[in-house]
């Protein structure tokens, strides 16, 4: 697992209130914005604004779409980009 | 458990809540809340870690911010300004002799006394979020909005963010606000253990954290 799996894990974590086992069994295909009903919008603004401080990256407001939070492996492999581009 | 304080508004006095266990005892904390929804989220945690802090004979205040909760006050005119002559004003009423300022509430606490923060934030990050949560928000509604369009009607007309409808001057006063710290001992999440109640999606109890808050309070303020 990379750095910015298991440090999105901890975040989605943190806003969800989920257990670490849970958390840990997400996959690729485990659909976030529109499956998890407490991330409302509110909370995905939360969610991005933690993901930026822990991860050091900025995300526009024009990169924030329905896909990039479909499920954990777009937003995650988004984020790795991020990372990569910043090394 | 309800206590009264009589607070300075834009027009005129007005008399606002606090929820309080007050005993008549030396040391009497006050507790600054977060901002927004941040308060709600972390509530409980508090007001938990306040009961254990009265069993161990410390007073404690959580007064309302103008505006919110009880208050009688509209939101749309308060102000980062405001609230902090209200909290210095609070501090004044109950006699406090320590402060507890949480998140956003480091931007607006009576510095004068000693005391911590929990996690300061600052003001241009709580704008950003709730500035994004209206965009995203926007967007799934089929509307396109820009946050640096939207920041700039806000500074002029104020703006209207996760539902709370904020004036011109609280736009302007978080956009560069940071946490006034005098001394006051900045306390991170992890000495409370576990993630952050205000990140939470929906407000929870802690009594992990509520018992390791009250602890941490005890130790500073005794010494």
């Amino acid at each position: 697992m990379s750095d910015t799996d298991s440090t999105l894990r901890a975040i989605l974590q943190d806003v969800l209130g989920l257990s670490a086992e849970r958390v840990t069994a997400f996959n690729a295909s485990t659909g976030l914005f529109g499956d998890l009903p407490e991330l409302d919008s509110m909370a995905v603004a939360g969610l991005l604004t933690e993901i930026e401080d822990r991860l050091d990256i900025v995300i526009e407001d024009d990169e924030v779409d329905g896909e990039l939070l479909e499920t954990y492996g777009n937003l995650l492999s988004f984020l790795e980009a991020k990372v990569a581009e910043k090394a | 458990m309800i206590a009264r304080w009589p607070c300075p508004g834009p027009h005129g006095q007005s008399e606002e809540y606090a929820f309080a266990f007050d005993r008549g005892r030396m040391v009497r904390l006050l507790i600054v809340p977060p901002l927004f929804d941040e308060a709600n989220r972390m509530r409980r945690m508090l007001v938990d870690a306040m009961r254990l802090l009265d069993e161990a004979g410390v007073d404690c205040f959580l007064p309302d911010l103008p505006g919110c909760n009880e208050s009688l006050q509209e939101f749309p005119a308060q102000s980062l300004h405001g609230w902090r002559r209200a909290m210095a004003q609070a501090a004044r009423h109950f006699g406090a002799s320590d402060v507890l300022a949480v998140r956003g509430g480091a931007l607006v606490f009576p510095n004068t006394l000693p005391g911590l923060m929990l996690e300061p934030a600052k003001g241009a990050s709580i704008l950003r979020q709730m500035l994004r949560a209206r965009v995203i928000s926007a967007r799934e509604a089929g509307r396109q909005e820009d946050s640096s369009a939207l920041l700039e009607i806000g500074r002029s007309e104020g703006l209207e963010l996760a539902g709370w409808r904020c004036g011109a001057s609280l736009i302007a006063g978080l956009e560069t606000a940071t946490a006034q710290i005098e001394g006051q001992r900045i306390l991170g999440q992890s000495e409370l253990g576990g993630g952050g109640l205000w990140l939470r999606a929906e407000p929870a109890a802690a009594p992990d954290q509520s018992a390791a808050l009250a602890q941490i309070v005890l130790a500073e303020i005794a010494t």
